[in-house]
C-alpha cells in the first residue's frame, strides 16, 4: 500500500518533467524572438562592437539553434539567467530579493479568499435559493467581471481617501517604520520573530487592501467550485444512505460530503494560483508593492528583456511546482487515485 | 421542409422560454446591443473630441457640461470612455476570432485524426497552460514588441488552448457519428468532412466558449495596457485611462479612474452573463 503510493508520487513527479521542458522551450523562443539582433539588446545601449560580439558568443548566437538551446539550458541550470540591464545585477538575484514581498501578498490573499469562499460555497450548496446562495452567486459573477486593478483603486479611494482607515497605498511599510531584520523576507513573520508588535501591525495594515483586492478576485472560482462540488456530493447515494441511517446533519456535512467535495476544490486552487500570479502584477502596480510584478513592469518599460523573460520563466516554474504539490497531495490523500491507474 | 421549420420553431420557442425564465439574459443582450452600438457609432456621438485638451478646464468633477468630469489635460472623460469602446472591443474581438479559428482547426484535427496529431496539439496546449496566462502574455508582448497588434496576438495565443480543448472534445465524440460515416461513403475527403459535417455541429458549444471568453479577453487586454503595454497615450482605452487616473485617486479625483473602470466592468459583466445565458440555451443540462 505504502510503496504503491510512493510509486504514484514518483510518477506524478516524472509527469512534470515534460511541462518543465515545454516551459523552457517557450521561454527560449521568447528570448530569441526579439526583433532585430538579440545580442545588441542583451549587450545594452552603451555597448560597443566588441562587447556585442562578446555577448553573441556568450549566448552562443553564432551557433545552430540546437546548440543555442543546450547553452541556454546549461546557463539556466547554473543559475545564470542573464543580467538585468536597468540594475546591472543578475536577474536571479533581483527576482529572489523581491520574491518574498510578492509571496507574502499572494499567500495572504489566497488564504483570505479560501477562508471566505469555502464556507460560503458550502452554505450556498446546503441552502439552495436562500439569501446565502444569492449572495454567493452575486459574488461569483461580480468576482470574474471585476478588473483587479479597478477593485484595488476603488478600495484605495474608499478606505484611504474617504474613510482614512487604511494607510497610504505605497509599498510594504509606512516610511515611519524600519523594515524588520530579514529572516524569511515576509515582513509580518519577520517582525513577529523580532518581537516587534508595532511593525507587525504596520505591515499588516499595508497588506490588508492589496490582499483584499486579490482575495475578491480569487473568491469567485473557489466559491463556484465549492458550491458545485458540494451540490454534487450532497446529491450522491452515500449521502442518502448516511441520512437513511440516521447520522446527524453535521456529521454528514463535514465528514461525508465536505471531504469528498474538497478534492475538486483543491484542484481548482492550482488554477486560481495561476490567475493570482497574473493579478499580482496589476495589484502590485496599484499599491506600489515592491515585488517581482513591479520589477517586471519596470523592466518592461525599460525594455529590459532578460529581466522580463526571467520573470516569466520564474512564474511558470513556480506554477508548475504548485500544481505538482497539489497533485502529490491529491495522490496521497485520495484513495480513488490508486484505482484510476 | 416542414420538419426543418418545426425544428426552427422549437428552437425559437426554447429561446423565448430561456429569455422569459431569465430576465438577466435579456438585460445582458440589451447591454451587448448598447456596447456594439457605441463601438460602431461612438466617434460620432461623443459630445466632445476625446483627444482635445483644454488647459483652462482640468480636473473638473462631473457636472452637466461634462457628465464624467474632465481629466488632468482637460479632456472630457465621458467622450473618452465612449470612444474607447471601439478600441477595447476591437482588440478583444480580433483576439478571440484568431484563437477561435486557429484553436478550432487544431482541436478539430486533434479530435478527428487522434494519434500523433492529438499528442502534439495536446502537448502544445498543455505547455501554454503551464504558464500563468497573463504573465505569458506579458512575455510575448515584451518579445514581439510593444504594439496593439502584438497585444492581440498575445491574447489570442493564451486563449488558444481553451478553444482547442473544446473543439477536440466535441469533435472526438462526433468522429464516429452516422453522418460522418455516410459522408465518407459518399466519397468526401477528411478535410471536407471536417469542414462541412463536423465543424458546423460543434459550433454551438464553441459559441458559448466565445462569449465566456470574450469578457476575459477584454480584461486581459485592459490589464496589459494598464501596465503600459500596447495602447499608447493619448489614445482612449479603458485600461490606460484607469492607469492615468490612478495617480489622482489618492488626492480624491475619483472620476478619472472610476468611470472607465466601471465601463470595463460592465462590458466584462455583460459578456459573462451572455455566456451563461447562451450556455443555458445550448446545453440545458449544465444550467445552474
Amino acid at each position: 500500500m505504502h510503496s504503491s503510493k510512493l510509486i504514484q508520487v514518483g510518477r506524478r513527479l516524472a509527469q512534470a518533467l515534460p511541462s518543465v521542458f515545454g516551459v523552457i522551450v517557450i521561454s527560449f523562443i521568447l528570448t530569441r524572438a526579439l526583433p532585430g539582433d538579440p545580442a545588441v539588446y542583451f549587450a545594452g545601449d552603451m555597448a560597443d562592437k566588441e562587447s556585442i560580439e562578446q555577448v553573441r558568443q556568450a549566448l552562443g548566437l553564432d551557433r545552430s539553434w540546437i546548440e543555442q538551446f543546450l547553452i541556454y539550458m546549461s546557463n539556466l541550470a547554473n543559475g545564470d539567467w542573464g543580467v538585468s540591464l536597468s540594475t546591472g545585477r543578475p536577474v536571479t538575484e533581483e527576482l529572489l530579493a523581491r520574491l518574498p514581498a510578492s509571496l507574502e501578498l499572494t499567500l495572504i490573499g489566497l488564504t483570505l479568499a479560501v477562508a471566505i469562499a469555502v464556507p460560503l460555497g458550502v452554505l450556498a450548496a446546503t441552502r439552495p435559493d436562500s439569501w446565502v446562495d444569492h449572495i454567493c452567486r452575486l459574488l461569483v459573477t461580480a468576482g470574474v467581471s471585476l478588473p483587479t486593478f479597478f477593485t484595488g483603486l476603488f478600495l484605495v479611494y474608499i478606505f484611504y481617501y474617504l474613510l482614512g482607515w487604511a494607510p497610504s497605498p505605497l509599498g510594504r511599510l509606512d516610511i515611519l517604520y524600519l523594515s524588520p531584520p530579514q529572516v524569511t523576507g515576509l515582513y509580518t513573520v519577520d517582525s513577529l520573530i523580532a518581537g516587534d508588535r508595532e511593525t507587525f501591525v504596520a505591515s499588516l495594515a499595508q497588506l490588508i487592501l492589496p490582499a483584499t483586492t486579490l482575495a475578491l478576485f480569487a473568491l469567485a472560482p473557489i466559491a463556484r467550485m465549492t458550491r458545485a462540488s458540494m451540490l454534487g456530493a450532497l446529491s450522491s447515494d452515500f449521502i442518502r444512505t448516511a441520512r437513511a441511517n440516521g447520522l446527524s446533519g453535521r456529521v454528514i456535512l463535514s465528514t461525508y460530503a465536505f471531504r469528498n467535495a474538497a478534492l475538486p476544490v483543491l484542484t481548482t486552487l492550482g488554477m486560481v494560483f495561476s490567475f493570482l500570479l497574473g493579478a499580482n502584477v496589476l495589484v502590485e502596480k496599484v499599491f506600489s508593492w515592491p515585488g517581482i510584478g513591479s520589477f517586471a513592469i519596470e523592466a518592461l518599460v525599460a525594455s529590459d528583456y532578460a529581466a522580463v523573460q526571467g520573470f516569466v520563466l520564474a512564474m511558470a516554474l513556480l506554477f508548475v511546482c504548485v500544481n505538482l504539490t497539489i497533485d502529490v497531495i491529491l495522490t496521497i490523500t485520495d484513495p480513488r487515485v490508486a484505482l484510476d491507474d | 421542409m416542414t420538419r426543418i421549420s418545426d425544428a426552427m420553431q422549437k428552437k425559437i420557442k426554447h429561446f423565448r422560454y430561456i429569455m422569459v425564465q431569465n430576465p438577466v439574459t435579456i438585460f445582458a443582450f440589451s447591454l451587448f446591443g448598447l456596447i456594439v452600438f457605441l463601438a460602431v457609432f461612438g466617434p460620432w456621438i461623443t459630445p466632445y473630441d476625446p483627444l482635445a485638451t483644454n488647459a483652462t478646464n482640468t480636473l473638473k468633477p462631473p457636472n452637466w457640461d461634462h457628465l464624467f468630469g474632465t481629466d488632468h489635460l482637460g479632456r472630457d472623460v465621458f467622450s473618452r470612455v465612449i470612444a474607447a469602446t471601439r478600441l477595447d472591443l476591437g482588440i478583444a474581438v480580433s483576439a478571440v476570432a484568431l484563437s477561435f479559428f486557429i484553436g478550432s482547426a487544431l482541436g478539430c484535427s486533434a479530435g478527428f485524426w487522434g494519434g500523433w496529431t492529438d499528442r502534439i496539439v495536446g502537448r502544445f496546449s498543455d505547455t501554454i497552460m503551464a504558464f500563468p496566462l497573463f504573465v505569458l502574455a506579458m512575455g510575448i508582448v515584451a518579445a514581439m514588441g510593444n504594439t496593439v497588434a502584438n497585444i492581440i496576438y498575445a491574447t489570442a495565443i493564451i486563449n488558444l488552448p481553451f478553444y482547442a480543448r473544446v473543439a477536440r472534445a466535441e469533435t472526438s465524440i462526433r468522429r464516429n457519428a452516422g453522418y460522418v460515416f455516410s459522408a465518407r461513403l459518399c466519397g468526401s475527403s477528411d478535410i471536407r468532412i471536417l469542414a462541412t459535417q463536423v465543424f458546423p455541429n460543434i459550433l454551438p458549444p464553441m459559441m458559448v466558449q466565445i462569449s465566456l471568453n470574450m469578457g476575459w479577453a477584454i480584461l486581459n487586454a485592459a490589464g496589459l495596457s494598464f501596465i503600459g503595454l500596447g495602447v499608447r497615450p493619448p489614445d482612449a482605452e479603458w485600461g490606460i485611462m484607469v492607469a492615468e487616473g490612478a495617480n489622482y485617486i489618492i488626492s480624491g479625483e475619483w472620476w478619472l479612474a472610476i468611470f472607465p473602470g466601471a465601463a470595463l466592468m460592465l462590458a466584462v459583466f455583460c459578456f459573462n452573463l451572455l455566456g451563461d445565458g447562451l450556455r443555458d440555451l445550448v446545453d440545458p443540462l449544465r444550467r445552474t
